[in-house]
């Protein structure tokens, strides 16, 4: 396979799973205003240091107000972190492979683009954004199925899954480290609160039903990093998508030196019950972590892609 | 009934398919026959039907108009199509055989010893002047002489019947997906005109291009590396160059993806690593395919791939310095290639056509210019032409003075009256001008045509202009075995 088209599978996989986090962070943070009381609602802000494009916010928008920042994250052409930006960058990856990736998987991305496009401003709306965000996650999951269903799983899935599996890994330790900084700094009295804000971070990994069937007691700090982190079997658990990427791995040529770097962040992930207890801590370990997926991402580059 | 052949008038044009108002050529009775029972609503299903089809088929064309440019089939397809008959084809198959074996005799020796020169026959001056030679292929030998592997050659028929071949293009011809692609909405649409008829297949192309390039390989291997390298998803023919690649089992390639290694071989970049390519379909120009030749600052080509081509490591189709043959005055000596290097008289003709280099003909030019289209050497897309009949008399006066300052460079020839063929306009057959490219492969065996072609058609009315990005349309063509039958 060229390497060429191998980078754009990875790619085209990277960025609409991107979208579809970006929708479903947008979900989630507008149910939790809802639910929060007056006063200690953190806003929008928080969505926007996840996303790491805080900087690049301000030079464009005065304040981190609802309708600047839904704009932002939805349809503004120079952001780079908006779902349409990541779903036509999805689409001109895609375009480029349409002999290798099966002819329904590209209508799907471009039909996406298409509707996401389209409808943008009921996806600022209060009342149309369910609706809207609803349809992009969906979008995003029958694009992933299709090509689980109907492209030849030889190398260039592989490349789509770990396009996919490392896009996720990334976007979980992002929403621990900024949920975990911004929002849960432990007061008396609040603990309803805290509960609900917990709940929130896992409801942005679509988590909290699958961890309620596995861990069971209430919602605790502790117990949803070390599911978020360390869970084996659920699909956007930190460790759960390095084991992915790892089998992908050993399909391909030259894997050794990306496999070793793997096998790092793995370990380091596994032995971290301290720093999960400790803020300070947790923000230096998630850092190291995402400096592993940095390193992870580039060895993968140098060796297959260049 | 909507479609009556008695009120379709040919006076004055020699028509495709009806011979004499009413009477269609025996070839096309079936056709016309089936088509005169169809009602209007029978006429939109299968207009319909063929849209569909292409837009089925031709996906990839049609969803993008947005921000990056419109790269849009935008070419409308005719459901009439245009029909030859097997023996009148025949002879045009020989005739272009012919044409392209000395086509190929002529690129080596004028990169080689130049012997036609040196013999008189063509004057050392227009070389110099040409914008497609290239004095870098000099000496350089490609497998079996072989430099324009494909090439596309206009034919058109003139109102006596007659058919002349009015340009060749042995650069990068571009089009055969649409015959390949026209034929498959027909069959799709047309089913039963099939089953009655014997209408000779096309789709053999991409099998016989295949084995052209094979023949090619400088390893001998059971599968050589074939690729299609293409300028990338920008340019208008990147669905033909994809289309190719695919049925071919070729892999599809852009510059960046080619290298050439101190060995002077040249490797595509894979997930496995590097792997060795031996045969280039390229579908760049001459110009960008190596920027260390030539523009130093293309990004679309391969540094060091003429190197690797030269060393004989690589073969490259059409090899660089091919298009030499296709410019307008060279072709005008076309005929005296087939003389002098084949010793055969040509089969298929030129367009009639006065090379001002000589005096006798430059005397008649400038006697004629009234009734003539003058064309210079080394423009191309109608610029810097004079069509004679439409030009003012201050116009002409200014050509004449042109003509007389650079003889060596203009070429005249008579106005042709394109023939026609019906075509639907409003649910009605109405005659439409047209001209037909067939596509030719060389290899160091062989040499193939296609069954017909590509026919072009221009859609407005007395319009001869048949490009697709001026109102040209294009139709199925149908080589019909009128001797089986």
């Amino acid at each position: 396979m060229l390497s060429r088209v191998a980078e754009n599978i990875y790619w085209m996989a990277r960025y609409i799973e991107r979208a579809e986090n970006t929708a479903r962070l947008i979900m989630v943070n507008t149910n939790l205003l809802l639910d929060l009381p007056k006063g200690l609602q953190p806003g929008w802000q928080p969505i926007i240091e996840i996303l790491g494009t805080e900087e690049y916010f301000l030079q464009h928008y005065e304040e981190f107000n609802e309708r600047s920042v839904l704009k932002f994250l939805i349809a503004d052409p120079q952001s780079p972190s908006s779902i349409l930006h990541s779903l036509r960058l999805a689409r001109e990856n895609a375009r480029t492979i349409r002999d290798i990736i099966p002819r329904e998987a590209w209508e799907q991305v471009n039909d996406l683009y298409l509707m996401a496009k389209g409808n943008a401003t009921s996806g600022y709306s209060k009342k149309g954004r369910y609706d809207y965000l609803k349809h992009i996650v969906l979008g995003a999951q029958t694009i992933t199925g299709l090509l689980a269903g109907t492209m030849l799983h030889d190398v260039g899935y592989d490349f789509l899954r770990m396009g996919r599996n490392l896009e996720r890994a990334e976007m979980t330790t992002r929403i621990i480290d900024v949920r975990s900084a911004n929002l849960l700094e432990e007061h008396e009295g609040l603990t309803p609160f805290e509960n609900i804000q917990w709940m929130s971070v896992l409801k942005s990994l679509t988590a909290y039903q699958m961890y309620r069937r596995n861990i069971q007691v209430r919602v605790r700090r502790k117990d949803v990093l070390k599911f978020l982190l360390k869970d084996k079997k659920f699909p956007r658990s930190f460790f759960h998508t390095l084991l992915e990427v790892k089998s992908c791995l050993q399909n391909l040529p030259r894997n050794e030196a990306s496999i070793a770097l793997l096998n790092e962040v793995g370990k380091k992930v596994l032995r971290a019950d301290q720093a999960i207890l400790q803020q300070d801590e947790l923000h230096r370990f998630i850092d190291e972590l995402q400096v592993g997926l940095a390193e992870l991402n580039q060895s993968i580059t140098q060796t297959y892609f260049q | 009934m909507t479609i009556r052949w008695g009120s379709y008038k040919v006076k004055g044009f020699y028509d495709e398919l009806i011979r004499v108002t009413g009477k269609p050529r025996p070839a096309a009775l079936a056709l016309c026959q089936y088509l005169r029972d169809l009602s209007d609503q029978e006429i939109e299903e299968y207009k319909s039907a063929s849209e569909m089809a292409i837009s089925v088929m031709g996906i990839t064309f049609t969803v993008y108009s947005e921000e990056e440019g419109s790269i849009d089939r935008a070419w409308p397809f005719d459901i009439i199509p245009r029909i030859i008959p097997k023996s009148e084809w025949t002879q045009v198959e020989t005739g272009l055989k012919q044409r392209v074996r000395a086509l190929n005799c002529f690129i080596d020796d004028i990169y080689h010893d130049q012997n036609i020169v040196k013999a008189g026959l063509f004057p050392a001056g227009l070389l110099e002047n040409s914008v497609n030679f290239r004095k870098q292929c000099i000496g350089i030998d490609p497998p079996g002489g072989i430099w324009a592997h494909i090439c596309g050659s206009d034919l058109v028929r003139d109102k006596d019947g007659v058919i002349y071949v009015l340009e060749d293009n042995l650069r990068v011809p571009s089009g055969v997906s649409y015959m390949l692609e026209n034929r498959q909405v027909m069959k799709r649409v047309f089913p039963d005109l099939f089953e009655n008829q014997n209408i000779l297949p096309v789709d053999d192309y991409p099998s016989k291009l295949y084995d052209m390039l094979a023949a090619l390989s400088p390893r001998e291997t059971e599968r050589p590396e074939i690729v299609v390298l293409t300028p990338g998803i920008y340019n208008s023919a990147y669905f033909e160059h994809a289309y190719l690649a695919q049925q071919m089992g070729a892999e599809l390639v852009e510059g960046g993806d080619l290298l050439v290694e101190k060995d002077n071989c040249v490797y595509m970049r894979t997930v496995d690593g590097l792997s060795r390519v031996d045969v280039i379909y390229r579908r760049i120009d001459d110009l960008f395919l190596d920027p260390e030749v030539f523009h130093p600052d293309s990004y679309l080509g391969v540094p060091g791939l003429i190197r690797a081509w030269k060393a004989g490591n690589v073969a490259l189709a059409n090899a660089p310095g091919a298009g030499v043959a296709d410019d307008k005055v060279v072709y005008a000596f076309v005929p005296e290639f087939i003389r002098y290097y084949l010793d055969e008289e040509p089969l298929v003709g030129n367009v009639p056509t006065y090379k001002c280099v000589d005096k006798k003909d430059k005397d008649y030019v400038l006697e004629h210019i009234g009734e003539l289209v003058v064309k210079p050497a080394n423009e191309s897309g109608g610029y810097g032409m004079l069509i004679g009949p439409h030009a003012t008399a201050k116009e002409r006066e200014q050509f004449k003075k042109l003509i007389r300052k650079d003889p060596r460079n203009y070429i005249a020839q008579p106005m042709l009256t394109l023939s026609t063929a019906p075509t639907l306009v409003n649910n009605r057959a109405e005659p439409r001008h047209l001209d037909l490219r067939p596509f030719i492969l060389s290899s160091p065996n062989d040499v193939y045509v296609t069954t017909g072609g590509l026919t072009r058609v221009a859609l407005r009315k007395g319009s001869i202009v048949v490009n697709s990005s001026q109102g040209g349309g294009s139709k199925d063509t149908w080589i019909v075995d009128d001797e089986g039958s």
